[in-house]
């Protein structure tokens, strides 16, 4: 099987670890990758801050870069709910065939765990990581993607690692794009109620499947010296006794 | 909306300054989260929550579709049980006629039920203009009024305050409306519900012109809802011999059998309870002559205020669905944290941010920061009895923002931004840029990324992007 990865930007510029863990999974269970190198931002930043006209060149960029892949697999709940979300609604009001196009792309873009545990079949990848975990589920892979316990059956399947449940799970940490930076004071409130409760559950690895929530809890983390450490859930599946998770 | 909301600071810094009160937050976090496992609870109950959900939605939309056939409807049944009908396009008009119908009676004194609409038109300030005392009935409104103060959450408006602030207010401000509070009044909540109880008895028993709102309008029967926990309310709407009920537009049903639907979903995510404890029914006068319940005199004053404004929006109409349960606020991390106040309007949380930039229009800092006021978590949608997709309005709202003067520079800076993404070499010259010089990045941000690295790190730039790192292993 040949699968597209859409790495999204934020992993591309600021993460590539876990596009690279991503890339190193998926060819372990047999998958053939192609990173197309015309793909670029979802449009997410720009869509949810009302600017949505400014979206449309990346949406039609978005269904060029991935024409005729089977399957798109992106590390990340925020884009891909993007695409199944906001692209349609992007298109309706673009025009000049945008809607069909994005109609027949979206069916075809997965979450990891989704792709994971939806087309592969898989629960047990393989994985080993003998630390102690929680595991926080980004709103938009929660609540848009209705994710579900993928990411938990999936944890729960990797050996040596300890699943520790994350009290408030489903509550947001506050990052929420530009939200973080025009709602500081409450979005910095949330945060910390988030990476106290994760701290308290005593797991040295705050698990999550949407960078940009784990860039701004791992800030905050940092920040406050908590001995945390932010990890994408692709980092912690594409580890494995032969080749373990090495901190870069 | 109420004057006493004009000349407030926009959300961002109201919210800054109410996390850091400390015992608001306590306060919000225990009684918030307190309602929110409860009616997880209530909810959870009910195999065909999801079809009562849908149902509520389509009779709602079905209405909203056809608004002036069911209102001159229910006007022509109103009319025909001994009601009065008034159409108020606006605050201004809806308190005119209210005042004109109390000096009509020649009363100086109304009792209250519970009402957001005449919060909404400012109609306590009004009547006290026009000299006419206003006492609210219900006992968090009570408070709320008691203590000079504003409501903080729809359905607990006094949610900021706690026992012990409550005992204060009554000892201290009671005598100065009526019966003072008990000696010696301590802050058991048995203790403070007897305090309420007394000092509002005299106010019903004296009562000759009572004020509501209504919870739903039944167009087919000309019936009106009220929907209420403490029976309060009924006193107001049985005692008096003239009610006024001022309702907006959008509480209009159809038939008596869409009730059904609504009365399964208020309460239990209203107050997570299963049956609403008092729900009080009434159409036009009564008709058993002067001794018999219910109001001798009857005025219904349909308002407007905006709502047809947003009747016209396709996007933004789904928020006339709402009918005032509180469940989106009992479950926002954002309100939980910034307090009700912070929203500027009667209408808080995430349905305040959809409902007072699309009700009072998006001129001012306050309003215009409303819709931005939000992470999308999508929380809110989750649990709306109604399924309003409050997130899909926010972006549509913060799009009307977006496009507005004020926001020249940021449009221009969201274009330069997607430019750059849509221009692949040009995105890969910034990464490499970015990651070329990494180690001189500061630690903290002047300008507005201080909003960032003031309590957060800022990510490290690796040493190369993804892209480079695919080229040269896979490439």
């Amino acid at each position: 099987m040949r699968v597209a990865l859409f790495a999204t930007c934020v992993n591309d510029a600021l993460m590539p670890s876990t596009a690279i863990a991503t890339v190193r999974l998926l060819e372990r269970l047999g998958v053939e990758v192609d990173f197309p190198a015309a793909q670029s931002c979802c449009g997410q930043p720009q869509f949810n801050s009302g600017y949505r006209r400014a979206c449309e060149p990346l949406v039609r960029r978005t269904v060029r870069a991935f024409a005729g892949y089977r399957h798109v697999v992106a590390p990340s709940g925020s884009c891909v709910a993007t695409v199944r979300t906001a692209h349609p609604r992007i298109a309706a009001r673009a025009g000049g065939g945008l809607a069909a196009a994005v109609g027949e792309l979206t069916p075809r873009v997965y979450e990891l765990s989704e792709f994971l545990v939806d087309v592969l079949g898989v629960e047990d990848v393989g994985a080993w990581f003998p630390h102690p975990v929680t595991y926080h589920p980004s709103c938009h892979g929660l609540r848009l993607l209705g994710l579900g316990d993928r990411p938990l059956r999936l944890l729960r399947a990797v050996r040596g690692l300890e699943l520790l449940e994350l009290p408030g799970a489903e509550e947001c940490c506050g990052f929420g794009g530009t939200f973080a930076l025009k709602n500081a004071a409450v979005s910095a409130a949330m945060a910390a109620d988030k990476t106290a409760a994760a701290l308290a559950t005593g797991a040295e690895v705050l698990c999550g499947g949407d960078t940009s929530c784990l860039l701004h809890l791992g800030g905050t983390l940092r920040r406050q010296g908590a001995p945390l450490r932010p990890l994408h859930l692709a980092e912690i599946l594409a580890s494995t006794e032969a080749e373990p998770w090495r901190a870069p | 909306m109420s004057g006493t909301f004009l000349g407030l600071p926009a959300f961002p810094e109201a919210a800054a300054a109410a996390v850091q009160d400390e015992r608001l937050r306590a306060n919000l976090r225990h009684a918030t989260g307190t309602i929110r496992a409860k009616r997880a609870r209530a909810v959870a109950e009910l195999a065909d929550w999801a079809e009562l959900r849908a149902a509520a939605k389509a009779v709602k939309d079905r209405t909203l579709d056809r608004l002036d056939h069911y209102l001159v409807r229910l006007e022509q049944n109103v009319t025909a049980a001994g009601g009065q009908v008034h159409w108020a396009a606006d605050a201004e008009e809806a308190n005119r006629i209210v005042t004109g119908l109390v000096r009509a009676t020649g009363e100086r004194e109304v009792v209250k039920v519970k009402s957001m609409a005449t919060q909404e038109i400012g109609l306590n300030e009004a009547l006290a203009e026009a000299g006419i005392r206003a006492y609210e009935t219900d006992l968090a409104e009570l408070i709320v009024q008691l203590g000079n103060d504003r409501p903080s959450h729809i359905l607990v408006p006094a949610i900021h305050r706690n026992r012990g602030e409550i005992r204060d207010i009554f000892a201290d401000r009671m005598a100065d409306l009526g019966r003072p509070a008990p000696e010696g009044l301590t802050d058991e909540p048995a203790e403070l519900a007897e305090a309420a109880r007394l000092h509002l008895r005299e106010k019903f028993l004296r009562a000759k012109v009572a004020v509501s709102g209504a919870n739903f309008m039944i167009a087919e029967t000309g019936t009106l809802v009220v929907v209420e926990s403490e029976g309060n309310g009924r006193m107001c709407l049985t005692l008096p011999r003239t009610l006024i009920s001022v309702v907006g537009i959008e509480k209009v049903l159809p038939t008596w059998r869409d009730l059904e639907i609504f009365l399964q979903l208020l309460p239990r995510s209203a107050t997570a309870e299963r049956m609403n404890p008092y729900t009080s029914l009434w159409t036009g006068t009564h008709a058993d002559g002067p001794d018999g319940d219910g109001p001798e005199e009857f005025h219904l004053v349909l308002l407007d205020n905006g709502r047809t404004d947003v009747l016209a929006d396709r996007t933004g109409r789904q928020a006339l669905r709402c009918i005032r349960c509180s469940a989106c606020l009992n479950v926002c991390p954002v309100y939980e944290r910034a307090g009700g106040h912070a929203y500027g309007s009667v209408y808080p949380g995430p349905i305040g941010a959809i409902l007072t930039p699309q009700l009072r229009g998006t001129e001012t800092p306050l309003d215009a920061s409303l819709p931005y006021a939000s992470s999308l978590c999508g929380a809110c949608y989750e649990v709306c009895p109604v399924a309003i997709d409050i997130p899909e309005v926010l972006v549509h709202l913060r799009e009307r923002v977006a496009d507005g003067p004020r926001h020249r520079l940021a449009r221009a800076a969201a274009a330069a931004a997607a430019y750059v993404l849509d221009h692949p070499g040009l995105l890969r010259a910034a990464e490499r840029a970015a990651a070329r010089t990494r180690r001189l990045h500061p630690r903290r941000l002047p300008g507005p990324g201080r909003a960032w690295t003031d309590t957060r790190e800022l990510p490290a730039v690796p040493p190369e992007p993804f892209r480079d790192w695919w080229r040269r292993n896979r490439g």
